[in-house]
């Protein structure tokens, strides 16, 4: 209702939403939308700086400091990346993971934290199944968080590790990055994106560096107010004509895990958004194709394409441990700057 | 039992059409008189209040509040809750079924009435409508009314079988009680935590979307005008909708039975309030749009709206102090209804101060045929609140009284401070100092 058309309505004034406290900690890391593009600048300059470091040095930068994983979902990539980061800046690292710690004897998500505080951690590395977990263990440990994936929100090391591949193939050198860096590039993400916080991360990140990005899957998967989620988002339901704009095509999993109950035609699935060797020599032949894994081969993509020149999974892997080393690091030494723990 | 005079205040009871300076003796839980300052003829020798500068009007009542007794007194009891409702200026409370037990029987209606319980002020139970509110078979309504409840609900738990909601509202009109729905197709709702919409698309939470509330309202309806019945009475907790205002705004130009309440966090709060993950903002029904509490504030400023009911919803700290999904729905609101509502509807949309009271007593208290509650004639209890009208202060949800402290009003401006709170002729709350 247009409220001008209406003379009974009234000027209403309601109360407003107060400022976000978050983050509680400078070394946090809950959300990319945490980051300014100067901040965002500074970690892809570390990552590269430490990626290329001599080992022996790196080993000294955060030596014996300790460094909790903190794990209520199974994880292969981001669990090991954030680890060998961890490790390689000379860290100290505990990992508990849900299904052999006292959180299966019912321990809360803040008494688990308050524990690994008390503990010795000087940060704790979270991946939750639940959206806004890290927010909860933040607000509650006051330590640096960095948030690994909670449910279907963020995932924001996994946005600035696309974003480290995406450099290195359209804008190589680049890792001060500014509202115009991605001008002109078109990136498609596809497939799961409502139970997915790979899509949220990176639709929230990239169009800040200036890129358009195309949501592209079927309506029980992307609804379509997911346009409005931010600036230069838009909606391509066809799989065909999203790879013909695309420059970057960013393949999801179908988060069978969290469909609830949701009936989904696997083979109309594939039939519409399957990336196939076919589908992309002919729509998008020079496209760098991302995705975040774990893959399912045969289902959101076919072995071919996965394997194929245009693929960059494994190499986001790899960017992976220099990303969270990066991150790692500015958890820390912000910690360190702030006087220690909280 | 002795009496009491209130001298110097100003008189507002809008179901009488008082707004006056006046003076009032209250004698065995009774008004027993009320004259203009000064001139009272049997006030001798009884004990006084000087309510200067204040106003004397009906004890408020709240027809939707969980006093989780009996069963989980760790977040609140009887005597704790009814307290925190005397400080909040209510004199009656009308405590949902959803306790442990379910109360779907004549035992637990009178346990939570018993003088044992040490409430504060009049507790009066509405009873499941039935059998462990399951859904599936009635209870004794004749009973249930006999032992003290005012109506039936299954609160909480929606009667979703359209034959079992038809035969409650009919059961319950031959015994002339009131249906209360919480409106929810929990078919549209499982594993959501919040408002359907953009907000929790971005927040990565499963939404609750409005038809699932609307849809349900129309359904109720439907059902009351084919009972064709004029005794049958539908009344709708917490609208949180403007599709569902809409219908029962539709359903009483028709001629129908139904009414509905607001609870002041959805006619002053939307999904933003929810920021990245606040549980004291997670209840059911959720924090809406914003189009959906404007049309909130326009109900009840249009008079759509027959009362406001604060779905008073105790919980521990350590249950709110977890992940967004996984908190219980629902927060406290005995001790900021009036402050808000005075602060908002009053001050902001500047609604007339007795219709604001009206809301806040008569009208709810007639909805459930509370009789000689909400109003001040001679004769009526001696339920009164007295309040400063101007006295703006600062909530601390640490200060309250209810055993659970789950509100998102913390540190809010309220408008009104009640100075005394008057149960049946006793002083059940005085403000410090």
């Amino acid at each position: 209702m247009n409220p001008a058309t209406s003379p009974a309505r009234r000027q209403l004034h309601p109360p407003s939403v107060g400022p976000s406290p978050f983050p509680y900690h400078p070394g946090s890391l809950l959300s990319t939308g945490d980051l300014s593009l100067d901040g965002i600048s500074h970690i892809l300059t570390r990552a590269t700086a430490l990626e290329n470091m001599d080992p022996l040095v790196r080993d000294r930068i955060l030596a014996k400091r300790r460094v909790a994983l903190l794990f209520y979902e199974s994880s292969t990539r981001t669990r090991t990346s954030f680890e060998l980061a961890a490790k390689s800046l000379g860290a100290d690292t505990a990992l508990v993971s849900s299904l052999s710690s006292s959180i299966e004897k019912g321990e809360s998500l803040k008494d688990t934290g308050l524990t690994l505080r008390a503990l010795g951690a000087e940060t704790i590395i979270l991946r939750h199944n639940s959206s806004g977990a890290a927010w909860l263990l933040e607000a509650e440990t006051r330590l640096p968080v960095l948030n690994a994936g909670d449910g279907m929100h963020e995932h924001p090391t996994q946005a600035l590790l696309d974003l480290r591949t995406i450099l290195a193939h359209l804008r190589p050198g680049v890792e001060s990055v500014t509202a115009e860096t991605l001008a002109g590039v078109t990136v498609s993400i596809v497939g799961d994106i409502l139970h997915s916080r790979v899509a949220r991360s990176n639709m929230l990140l990239l169009p800040r560096l200036g890129a358009r990005v195309l949501l592209c899957g079927p309506r029980e998967l992307l609804p379509e107010l997911a346009a409005e989620a931010g600036p230069s988002i838009a909606i391509e339901r066809d799989f065909e004509a999203a790879l013909a704009q695309s420059q970057v095509v960013m393949m999801l999993r179908i988060q069978a895990e969290r469909l609830a109950g949701m009936q989904l035609d696997l083979e109309e699935y594939k039939a519409g958004y399957q990336l196939t060797g076919q589908r992309l020599a002919a729509h998008a032949p020079s496209a760098l194709v991302l995705h975040p894994g774990p893959i399912i081969r045969g289902l959101e993509l076919t072995a071919r394409v996965a394997d194929g020149p245009q693929s960059a999974i494994l190499e986001q892997v790899k960017n992976g441990v220099a990303i969270r080393m990066a991150v790692v690091e500015r958890a820390l030494l912000a910690a360190q700057k702030q006087g220690g723990r909280a | 039992m002795t009496a009491l005079v209130i001298r110097g205040g100003q008189l507002i009871d809008p179901a009488a059409g008082v707004d006056a300076p006046k003076d009032v003796l209250l004698k065995d839980g009774r008004v027993a008189e009320i004259a203009a300052p000064g001139k009272l003829k049997q006030a001798n020798g009884a004990e006084t209040l000087d309510a200067t500068g204040l106003v004397l009007a009906p004890g408020l009542v709240d027809i939707h509040v969980h006093l989780r007794e009996p069963g989980q007194g760790y977040k609140e009891t009887i005597a704790s809750g009814t307290a925190a409702a005397a400080a909040g200026g209510f004199t009656s409370v009308a405590a949902m079924p959803n306790t442990k037990p379910v109360n779907d029987s004549p035992e637990v209606t009178r346990w939570m009435q018993a003088p044992e319980r040490g409430a504060a002020i009049r507790v009066f139970p509405i009873a499941a409508a039935t059998r462990g509110s399951k859904g599936e078979a009635l209870n004794d309504f004749a009973a249930l009314k006999s032992a003290g409840a005012v109506a039936v609900t299954d609160d909480g738990q929606p009667i979703l079988k359209e034959n079992i909601m038809r035969e409650t509202l009919a059961a319950a009109a031959r015994v002339g009680m009131s249906v209360i729905q919480h409106a929810e197709d929990t078919r549209l709702t499982q594993g959501a935590s919040m408002n359907a919409g953009l907000v929790a698309f971005k927040l990565g939470l499963r939404g609750m979307p409005p038809e699932a509330e609307s849809g349900m309202v129309e359904r109720d309806i439907r059902l009351v005008a084919e009972l064709r019945d004029p005794r049958v009475h539908l009344h709708v907790a917490h609208t949180s909708t403007a599709a569902a205002l809409a219908a029962v705004r539709l359903a009483r130009r028709s001629g129908l039975r139904v009414t509905c309440e607001v609870a002041p966090h959805h006619f002053l709060l939307t999904e933003e309030h929810v920021g990245l993950y606040n549980t004291n903002t997670k209840m059911n029904p959720p924090l809406r749009s914003a189009a959906d509490r404007n049309a909130m504030i326009e109900a009840i400023l249009d008079g759509v709206v027959d009362a406001i009911a604060t779905d008073h919803a105790p919980h521990a700290v350590h249950e709110k102090e977890v992940e967004f999904e996984n908190a219980p729905n629902g927060i406290i609101g005995l001790e900021t209804a009036l402050g808000l509502s005075l602060r908002w509807l009053h001050k902001e949309w500047k609604m007339p101060l007795g219709r604001v009271l009206s809301l806040l007593s008569a009208q709810p208290a007639a909805l459930l045929g509370m009789k000689g509650r909400g109003t001040l004639t001679v004769g009526s209890f001696a339920d009164l609140v007295v309040f400063d009208p101007k006295a703006e202060w600062t909530y601390r949800a640490a200060e309250t009284k209810s055993k659970s402290r789950n509100t998102p009003f913390d540190g809010w401006t309220m408008l009104g401070k009640v100075r005394w709170t008057i149960s049946e002729g006793r002083v059940a709350y005085t403000s410090p100092a």
